[in-house]
């Protein structure tokens, strides 16, 4: 069947199966590989993709769900730009190590930022759950995040 | 020359941006999940529906039959190669021969032209079983006239890295070790005090993110292997001995790994992946899933049995101590795991009298092997459990208890071994202080600090090359895998330093067997200090070829010329390495290579590399209603002589902590009969971002104390071995409930609550 979507900004049509999720599809029609998967089935947050700007699951996701919508990858992200703030707030405080949760967890900052520009601690924990991490300890991640929202409220001031 | 202290660094000591960053946060990095070869096949894995059954028959042909199916791998066709493999023992068939030995093993292999063919043809394999009365857990293995996991005994492997024998007798025994001094009899005999208990540690799963994977390529110049392995070269080894090829014939190449943690130790489904190849005459993918990788490798479970005894001062006299590892039903690493486990349980205490008994036992379960911690984390929780209850029995505080005990720097702990190389007594100071141990505690709370010593570096044969070009950059060639530790811009760090270049000028280039020279394995904690140590003794020896060069140019003697940061000095004139390489060859674009081996002798003659250290405090709070517990505060000491990488260091420590909580408080893979009842992430659990403590300090030691470069000494598993003691003994400072089992999920403390109010009630009867 055919598929139309918006994905990192530009129209896009593909033929699909019926049966491929949305992480199927844009790993291996698209080779869009920036996409993880790991647990596939919805717990660990790595295939954690945008569509309309809402975080989906993208292993259990069927593609076709996406007809006609907003799909944005990690490589979409920054817009043209070299690293988008949260990128760039990842890199400073060393929010990662072996990068695979990384595209998941950045995409999922960046809704939960879009919602919530100004998160409290309770905010963000309850926003980034849904997403694991088995290197870091979880808390350079949650610095990196309110760095990130720091730098996108206000790019001058917070730059050093 | 004397070394250079913190402070004096150029580019070492400090955090800077990391090699892999940007291609990280891009989403560019690239891990072998995502490589495709052109004319690529994808192979699918039938598994054994039985722990323990015989293969009566396997037919294929109707598997062959399915649109897209290519060939189909099993047991009765892998005529022309050698079909096991085993660095340690070499029990390990790449698929079932003759019998399965878990649920779970892998069976059959299809390969079609896509992963969907694949899996959809895996139902018409038809294999006929005839079922076997198996052994699922230690006791049921060691029982009289028990069935054998395995019928015969089998060759050891050239890398088993320890000198133990391996067991030679046909029984559910894979590997026994013995470790013994002093008179322990006579010890526990006069002892003042003794604590005896059993505890067991349990079977756990690493969760790399990224399943196992690899793509083998198997052609007339040879295989080609890219795969998520964290040692290719021991990998490399066992694919040489399967298809009988020379180790020059046999490429493994691991670009970015999506976590290890011990799971990706040696070798798991490259053999597999290129036996499909060779059958198939194409590339072929093999991508497990995560339930598939549950089903690939776990730690070993353990039972202990152990009784400690002190005089009347307080002083440990004597430690007794009977391992039982569950090691499923290939040795793997478990031989080894199980001599670590053996020499760690002594913990880093002064011990006159030590006996262990350590035994790693077939059972028909998932296969077990390497996990982070490396039989420490099994034994520390025993060990210290028990110097808390021992502290308790001399109302002694436990710290100042293993304040007594604690051996000081160049003491030895373990006679035959290196000495102690670090300051405990200081390490555990500082956890006390950040602790804030003389703060009152809330109602419901507990702390506690515990520590451990784990000989650390596997074996020291490690080598480099370090090209210079004349353009002022450098290429670090490395055989380590970059797994998320940071271990390449740990590497690209020492040459920037050692070379006086800048670090964007300095390349590193990731393990490739036919390009990168030998490394024995990316584990052990050792790759700072070995690696990095290589890398700067390579940068040292092309330095001497540099200012050789420099005087041929200067015309003097080479004791002349003054070495200065990236150049050469001699009377007014100075000379980068730059114009050196392009006068002397008369060229640009010129280079020349250092070099580096290191091997077992000189100050690496004596084992352990070093030994690792982990000092780790928790305060916890008890929900008596519930039985949940919380982490509210963690501190972790990275007692690492120098940190290369002070922010990278913090990341390993509490990367590892994070894992120990995981494993003191949830994580258990659940047997029930043959059937892992918990095998999937949906029903295991793992730290999640709420569990995260409101308060961490993660402290770093840096005594230059090392054999690595400039002092260091590796990291990155110590701060996970102490933290169930910790977590334990927190417990039972806040409640008086003391559990000997992990992990303390809630029911279980919710039922040992439970039960100390009803002892409580019937005393007040
Ligand atoms: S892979 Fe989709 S949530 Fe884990
Ligand atoms: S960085 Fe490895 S899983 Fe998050």
């Amino acid at each position: 069947m055919k598929l139309a979507f918006v994905l990192n900004g530009k129209p896009v049509e593909l033929d699909i199966e019926p049966q491929e999720t949305l992480a199927e599809v844009l790993r291996n029609r698209c080779h869009l590989t920036g996409l993880k998967i790991s647990c596939e089935v919805q717990v660990c947050g790595s295939c954690t993709t945008l569509v309309d700007d809402l975080p989906v699951s993208a292993c259990t996701y069927l593609a076709y769900e996406a007809r006609g919508r907003r799909v944005t990858t990690i490589e979409g992200l920054s817009e043209g730009q070299p690293l988008h703030p949260i990128q760039q707030a990842f890199l400073d405080e060393f929010a990662f190590q072996c990068g695979f949760c990384t595209p998941g967890m950045i995409l999922m900052a960046k809704a939960l930022l879009l919602e919530n520009p100004n998160p409290t601690d309770f905010d963000l924990v309850a926003y980034t759950d849904g997403n694991l991490c088995r290197c870091t300890g979880y808390r350079p991640i949650l610095k990196a995040i309110r760095r990130a929202a720091s730098l996108m409220r206000e790019p001058e001031a917070a730059r050093p | 020359m004397s070394r250079k202290k913190p402070g004096e660094f150029q580019v070492v000591n400090h955090s800077v941006a990391r090699e892999d960053g940007v291609a990280k946060v891009t989403g560019r990095a690239v891990y072998a999940s995502d490589i495709r070869l052109e004319g690529m096949a994808y192979a699918k894995l039938l598994r054994s529906p039985f722990a323990h059954a015989r293969i009566l028959s396997i037919d294929a042909s109707e598997a062959l039959r399915q649109p897209g199916v290519i060939a189909v791998l099993h047991g009765n066709n892998l005529q022309g190669i050698d079909p096991y493999y085993g660095h340690a023992v070499k029990d390990h068939p790449l698929l079932a021969i003759g019998k399965v030995r878990f649920l779970g093993e892998p069976v059959a292999a299809v390969v079609a032209e896509d992963e969907r063919s694949a899996y959809e043809a895996l139902e018409s394999v038809r294999v006929e079983y005839e079922e076997l009365p198996g052994v699922l857990e230690v006791d049921a293995a060691l029982a009289d006239g028990a069935p054998l996991v395995h019928e015969t005994s089998y060759a050891g492997g050239s890398f088993r890295g320890f000198d133990d024998p391996g067991s030679m007798k046909a029984s559910n025994i894979c590997q026994e070790v013995h470790l013994e001094w002093g008179d322990v009899a006579a010890a526990f005999a006069q002892a003042a005090q003794v604590v005896e208990g059993v505890y067991y540690f349990p079977m756990a799963y690493a969760y790399a993110m990224e399943a196992y994977v690899s793509i083998a390529d198997y052609n007339d110049s040879g295989l080609t292997v890219y795969s998520s392995a964290q040692h290719p070269f021991i990998v490399r080894h066992d694919l040489a001995g399967v298809f009988g090829l020379f180790l020059n014939r046999v490429r493994v190449v691991v670009p970015f790994v999506g976590g290890g943690y011990g799971s990706k130790s040696y070798t798991k489904i490259e053999p597999l992946t290129a036996a499909c190849s060779w059958k198939a005459k194409r590339p072929v993918k093999l991508q497990l899933s995560v339930a598939e990788a549950m089903l690939t490798t776990r730690n070993d479970d353990a039972r202990v049995r152990i009784r400690t005894a002190v005089d009347r001062e307080g002083r440990l006299v004597a430690r007794e101590a009977t391992i039982h590892l569950n090691t499923g039903a290939y040795a793997e690493n478990s031989p080894l795991v199980a001599r670590k486990a053996a020499n760690r349980i002594v913990g880093p205490y002064r011990i006159p009298n030590v006996k262990v008994d350590c035994c790693a036992i077939y059972t028909n379960t998932v296969p077990a092997s390497s996990f982070r911690g490396f039989g420490a984390t099994q034994v520390t929780f025993p060990g210290e459990s028990q110097m808390d209850e021992l502290a308790e029995k001399l109302s002694c505080h436990p710290v100042e208890f293993r304040r007594k005990n604690l051996a000081a720097r160049g003491e030895s702990i373990h006679p035959g071994l290196r000495p102690l190389d670090a300051d405990l007594a200081g390490d555990i100071a500082m956890v006390v202080q950040a602790l804030e141990t003389d703060k009152p505690l809330s109602k419901g709370h507990g702390r506690a600090v515990a520590c451990s010593a784990s000989d650390a570096g596997s074996d020291p044969v490690t080598s480099t090359i370090v090209h210079v070009y004349a353009d002022g950059s450098v290429s670090v060639m490395t055989g380590s895998t970059e797994l998320g530790q940071g271990s390449h811009t740990v590497l690209r760090q020492i040459a920037a330093e050692e070379m006086g270049v800048e670090l964007q000028k300095v390349r590193v280039i990731g393990p490739d067997t036919a390009v990168t020279p030998f490394e024995r394995s990316t584990g052990a904690s050792r790759t700072t200090t070995l690696m990095g140590r290589a890398v700067l003794e390579a940068c040292q020896e092309a330095i001497v070829q540099l200012r050789d060069m420099a005087a041929e140019i200067l015309k003097t003697a080479p004791e002349n010329l003054i070495l200065e940061r990236s150049g050469v000095a001699f009377q007014d004139r100075r000379l980068s390495w730059q114009d050196v390489l392009r006068t002397f060859f008369g060229l640009s674009d010129c280079s020349i290579i250092g070099r580096a081996y290191l091997r077992k002798v000189g100050d690496l003659a004596l084992l352990p590399v070093f030994w690792e250290i982990g000092c780790t405090g928790v305060e916890i709070a008890v929900d008596a209603e519930t039985g949940r517990i919380c982490l509210e505060r963690l501190v972790t000491v990275g007692d690492v002589g120098l940190a290369i990488h002070p922010a990278m260091v913090e990341g390993q420590d509490l990367g590892a902590a994070t894992m120990g909580l995981g494993i003191g408080l949830y994580e258990e893979l659940l047997y029930e009969g043959q059937q892992l009842l918990n095998g999937n992430l949906l029903d295991y659990r793992v730290p999640r971002f709420s569990d995260l403590a409101p308060k961490i300090d993660l402290l770093l030691v840096q005594n230059q104390d090392g054999r690595g470069p400039y002092g260091a000494k590796g990291g990155g598993e110590g701060s996970l071995n102490p933290i169930p003691a910790c977590l334990a003994n927190a417990l039972y400072q806040a409640t008086g409930v003391r559990l000997r089992r992990l992990p303390l999920t809630p029911e279980r403390v919710w039922r040992a609550l439970r039960e100390q109010r009803n002892k409580g009630d019937n005393v007040g009867h």
